[in-house]
This record gives C-alpha cells, sequence and structure tokens, in this order.
C-alpha cells in the first residue's frame, strides 16, 4: 500500500538484523551502504528477535537521497552509480529553525546528586514554550537533564527509557547509571555528522542490587532493612515512580530519614570522601550526540553554562549539606538566566538519594528578581547610612 | 545577525533587487501561510484557523480551512507546507484505523499526540514542514491542547497559537487567557462563549498585520456532545 510506504509502517512482525554502527550512516557520504538505503529509502533499525512486535513504531530513520543536480529524478534505482558518488551534497536544508538555548547543571555532594534546569524553550530568538520541562525522570533512580534541540532530546529520552526498561525486563535487574550512560552514548553513535543535537547528563544513584551474587543469603534482608518494596524491580514496574508520594515530602523530612536510611542501604560508601568511582552510590555522566561521555562531578550544559559555572566553582564542595546545596544550585540558575538571553522563565530542581528522587516545586525567578533588587537597594540604604555615620 | 543574510554584497536588499548571480536549488519545500488556534476549557478544546492559502505573493486558495477532525474528540490543525499537512493528516487517519481495528477501541488525545510526535521525529533527517496543534478532550473529558515543533518535540498546554501570525498571537493569549504578567485581577476560569470571542478578536487581529491570515475563519468547538464548526469571515485583502 502506498500509503504504509510513506509512513514507514508494517504491521507484521519484523525480523531485523541488528545493524552495527558501521552500517548506519547519516546522509552524507559513505556511498555503499547508502546505495542499500537508496533502494529501500528507509534506515532500518531494529531488534534481534523477530518475535517482538514494535507496536508498530519502530526507530526508522527516512533518509532523502543526495540531491543530484538534476531535479525531478524520481527514480533513483535506476540513477548510475556517479550520481550518487559524486556529491556529499548537503541534505535537503529546512526552512525553520528548531529550538536551543538552555541552562542545566548536575552535582554530586555528599547527600546524593542536584539537578537544576531553567524551563525556557526558545527558537531563533522566540520564545516557544515559557515552562518547557528539561529534567526528566527516566526510572526512580535515573534523571536525565536534557539540552540541544528540544524534539532530538525529548525523543532520545524515550529510546533511552524504553531500552532500559526492556534491558530490565530481560535480564532481572536494573542497568546501572554508567551502563546507561554507555547505552546512550553508543546509540547516539551512528548520527555523529548529522544534525542531532543531543547533550544530556545522567544523574542518578547506582543501587545494591548490583551485587546480588555476593549477597545472595542476606539479599532479602538488605532489601527490607530500611528501604521500600517498591525499589525493588522485580515486583514493580518502573513507570510506577513511588517517588510521586515522597514528591510532597518536605526538605525537613528529607534530611532527617535520608541519613538513617542512607546508613542501611548503602553501607559501602564511605560518607567522608567521595565515592563517584565505586559500584553504587551517586553518579553523574555527561553524554553528547558528538561522542563525548564523561563521569564527573560537576557539569553544566547549554548556553547558560559558564555563569553557572562561575557561580558553581566557587562553592560546590563534597561535604554541602542538602539546603545549602540545593540553594546554590538555584542561585546558580537564576544567575545564568539573568546573563543569558536564552535562559530564563522558571527554574526546577531534583535531588536523587538512595531512595529515588524528590522534586521541588517549579520556581519562578521573576519574584526572586524582584527580591534581588530589594536587597541590592536595602544594602545601598545600610551603606550610606553607615558612611554618615 | 540577520543582517548579512537579508542584504547582499552591494548593499541592496536580496529579496528585492539584483544582488549578483545565485544558485537556486529546488527545495521541496514551500510555505502556504496561515494561523492556527487552540485553547483549552474546563470541558471543551477549540481550535481555530483561519483559511487563506498562500504562496509568495499569491493567494491560491480562500477557502483552505487547516483544521482536520480526527476523532469526535480531536481535533487537528496544521499550518506550514500544503502539500506535508496533507500527507500527514492522511497518515494519522490511516494510523487511527489501524489503532481502532487492532484494539477496538479510538485513540485518545494523548495518545494521537505521542503517535505523532514519533511520526514526525521519524522524519528528523527530512522534516514535514507543518506547525501541528491538536485540541480535544482527555479521558477525564477536560479540555487538552498539544503543540508540536515541526519535528516531533511536543508538550500538552492550556494554549497555543502556531502558524504564521504565532508570534503576534501568543503574547496577547498569554496575557487574557494566561494572565501573566498583569497584577491585582482576578483569574476567572474562561467560559466557552468567552473563549469563542475571543479567538474571534484574536484572529480580526491577526488579519490587520499578517498578511498570510485572512479570508474567514473557520472555529471548531469540541465537547463531550460532538463538534460543532462555526465560520466567521475575515478581511479579504
Amino acid at each position: 500500500m502506498a500509503l504504509q510506504d510513506v509512513s514507514g509502517f508494517q504491521d507484521t512482525p519484523m525480523s531485523h538484523m541488528w545493524n552495527s554502527p558501521a552500517s548506519l550512516s547519516g546522509p552524507m557520504g559513505d556511498t555503499t551502504p547508502l546505495l542499500d538505503m537508496a533502494d529501500e529509502r528507509i534506515l532500518g533499525w531494529g531488534r534481534f528477535k523477530s518475535s517482538e512486535r514494535d507496536g508498530g513504531v519502530p526507530l526508522r530513520f527516512f533518509i532523502p537521497p543526495p540531491q543530484s543536480s538534476v531535479p525531478f529524478r524520481c527514480d533513483n534505482r535506476h540513477t548510475s552509480l556517479s550520481s550518487l558518488s559524486t556529491s556529499s551534497s548537503p541534505p535537503t536544508r529546512r526552512p525553520f529553525p528548531l529550538s536551543h538555548g538552555t541552562t542545566t547543571l548536575a552535582f554530586v555532594f555528599q547527600g546524593g546528586v542536584i539537578a537544576a534546569a531553567d524551563t525556557r524553550a526558545s527558537c531563533s530568538g522566540l520564545v516557544a514554550c515559557p515552562s518547557a520541562q528539561k529534567i526528566l525522570p527516566i526510572h526512580s533512580h535515573l534523571l536525565v537533564t536534557t539540552s540541544g534541540s528540544g524534539a532530538d532530546c525529548m525523543l532520545w529520552e524515550r529510546i533511552l527509557a524504553r531500552e532500559i526498561r526492556l534491558y530490565q525486563l530481560r535480564h532481572g535487574r536494573r542497568l546501572s547509571i554508567t551502563g546507561s550512560a554507555k547505552l546512550l552514548s553508543h546509540m547516539l553513535h551512528p548520527f555523529k555528522g548529522t544534525d542531532v543535537c543531543v547533550a544530556a547528563t545522567l544523574c542518578g544513584w547506582d543501587v545494591e542490587e548490583v551485587r546480588v551474587e555476593e549477597f545472595k543469603g542476606k539479599r532479602v534482608d538488605r532489601m527490607g532493612s530500611g528501604r521500600d518494596d517498591s525499589i525493588s524491580p522485580a515486583k514493580r514496574p518502573v513507570e510506577e515512580t513511588v517517588m510521586s508520594t515522597s514528591d510532597a515530602c518536605s526538605q525537613d523530612d528529607l534530611t532527617d530519614s535520608a541519613c538513617e536510611r542512607t546508613r542501611h542501604a548503602v553501607t559501602d560508601v564511605d560518607l567522608t570522601r567521595s565515592p563517584v568511582r565505586d559500584r553504587c552510590g551517586p553518579k553523574l555522566f555527561y553524554v553528547c550526540s558528538d561522542g563525548t561521555r564523561l563521569q564527573g562531578e560537576l557539569f553544566s550544559v547549554g548556553s547558560g553554562s559558564p555563569y553557572a559555572y562561575g557561580v558553581l566553582d566557587g562553592e560546590v564542595r563534597w561535604s554541602l549539606n542538602e539546603e545549602e546545596a540545593i540553594s546554590l544550585a538555584r542561585e546558580a540558575v537564576y544567575r545564568a538566566t539573568h546573563r543569558d538571553a536564552y535562559s530564563g522563565n522558571c527554574v526546577d530542581l531534583f535531588h536523587i538519594t538512595a531512595q529515588g528522587y524528590c522534586r521541588r516545586d517549579r520556581e519562578d525567578l521573576r519574584e526572586e528578581y524582584h527580591r534581588e533588587r530589594e536587597r541590592v537597594l536595602k544594602r545601598g540604604k545600610e551603606e550610606s547610612e553607615e558612611d554618615k555615620k | 545577525m540577520f543582517a548579512t543574510q537579508v542584504y547582499g554584497d552591494n548593499g541592496k536588499m536580496k529579496e528585492y533587487h539584483y544582488t549578483g548571480p545565485v544558485e537556486h536549488r529546488f527545495s521541496p519545500y514551500s510555505f502556504n501561510g496561515g494561523t492556527v488556534l487552540a485553547v483549552a476549557g474546563e470541558d471543551f478544546a477549540i481550535v481555530a484557523s483561519d483559511t487563506r492559502l498562500s504562496e509568495g505573493y499569491s493567494i491560491h486558495s480562500r477557502d483552505s480551512p487547516k483544521c482536520y477532525k480526527l476523532t469526535d474528540t480531536t481535533v487537528i490543525g496544521c499550518s506550514g507546507f500544503h502539500g506535508d499537512c496533507l500527507t500527514l493528516t492522511k497518515i494519522i487517519d490511516a494510523r487511527l484505523k489501524m489503532y481502532k481495528h487492532s484494539n477496538n477501541k479510538c485513540m485518545t488525545s494523548g495518545a494521537i499526540a505521542a503517535m505523532l510526535s514519533t511520526i514526525l521525529y521519524g522524519r528528523r533527517f527530512f522534516p514535514y514542514y507543518v506547525y501541528n496543534i491538536i485540541g480535544g478532550l482527555d479521558e477525564e473529558g477536560k479540555g487538552a491542547v498539544y503543540s508540536f515543533d515541526p519535528v516531533g518535540s511536543y508538550q500538552r498546554d492550556t494554549y497555543k497559537a502556531g502558524g504564521s501570525a504565532s508570534a503576534m498571537l501568543q503574547p496577547l493569549l498569554d496575557n487574557q487567557i494566561g494572565f501573566k504578567n498583569m497584577e491585582g485581577v482576578q483569574h476567572l476560569p474562561l467560559s466557552q462563549e468567552k473563549a469563542v470571542q475571543l479567538v474571534k478578536d484574536v484572529f480580526i487581529s491577526a488579519a490587520e498585520r499578517d498578511v498570510y491570515t485572512g479570508d474567514a475563519l473557520r472555529i471548531c468547538i469540541v465537547t463531550k456532545d460532538g463538534i460543532k464548526e462555526e465560520t466567521v469571515p475575515l478581511r479579504k485583502d
């Protein structure tokens, strides 16, 4: 059916070969694989198992065949090899801009990971959306802060969440944060050189299940002591983030009980030093569509990141307590939104601990700007009074 | 930043003067104008569009509405390149039918939005040049508006304007429906009559200032009783 071909839809179970990254090429260069694709006109990316149904929406991309200088060449199959091999002609130029510009930041400290971002989605000078969500939870212990092109980030985060969930169902344990970062990086690799623009930081907490084989006898005890049963992946699906109840948790509750529960759940972590190199504990990764994958303790991404780095580099320490860390993150985003035109509106703040993530209410920075002005005026008045004395 | 694109080497504007030889490549896209607007209320949703189809300095048609009915509870407004709008709506219709036959129920507005997002992203490297806005009722019967960018990024809103006059209409809607940046104003919920009147006023303003918007206004009001359509004349010049 012609319409089915155009939409790339196939409602029969697909038996795809796993395409190695080498055979997946973008619309530039690489004539040999492009020949196969020019025949089909569809770039396919499937899974091993032929019995698996994708629900009708596989990850398929339509790559236009390279433009030859003669227009209206409908049937590229019969076009000679020469026209395909001559040009590394640029892909079809888009007549519209895509959204870019942001400030996101994340850092690790003794109480977990803090992730903060602004909420402005801009599109070549216009604010496309003043209340975009740039920090997307994947499961109870993993968040992704997204920066770059809005559509790319949204879709790739969905794909990543799907792959992590499939991994969990197949292997009975949750993929670690390190593994998730590697997975995202490898999934983005075939699109290096195209204009897919994704710069994400994966913030999360690796939990004890990684060591299941070693502690088989004690596993139930460890899981049970002080932690909710809901964290156990075999029992509950990932989508039911229990943190919906703890979203309303106040900061005080978290500080008190978090320390206590942390002691039970993550006994291997030495709280006096930075444990980022250990198997479990807080983790922070930066993954970019140009192939970068870095582990670290502090990242800021986006057009406002230089301003955020300026604020954070002076103050971030391992030994911050929770209120200080939250107010520091908020301050960094606020300063960045003040100076960067492409960041603004509100600030979203998330805090990840061993129990999962906890979300603060979205805060409009306009109020903060007014409070700041009042503070400055007050200080000016006090100083002038002192001078008089 | 934009001046280098607008002016050629000899100081003349590229769009109106001859500034030197230029290689023209066949562009598969063209811009057919039009504005779409959607507003979500407590138990209704409104999708409105003008009916002018233009290209460059010409008007192809004065009666080409840009709202398309998808299901009994969902209407989509598509503006941009008309060829891609038509194909996209055909694809969505086909996918809706397939879903209905496989799952024995109609797609909900949220599901249609998610599906459209993946359809659009499937053409990430040769996008549909369409600005979509879906308006309809969600499972609870409340109004829902989903706005898209051409490559599939979407989110749920209360109101959104898309198309050629979107930059003019969106601030007005922010002020009148979102009560943004207004001090000491009571935030009253929007009634259906007030919303329809607001949409008419807003499009009259758009037709005044945007050359690609005008001729007539088609309003689709989605309630639990079905979809009602209304046509209002606009400036024809």
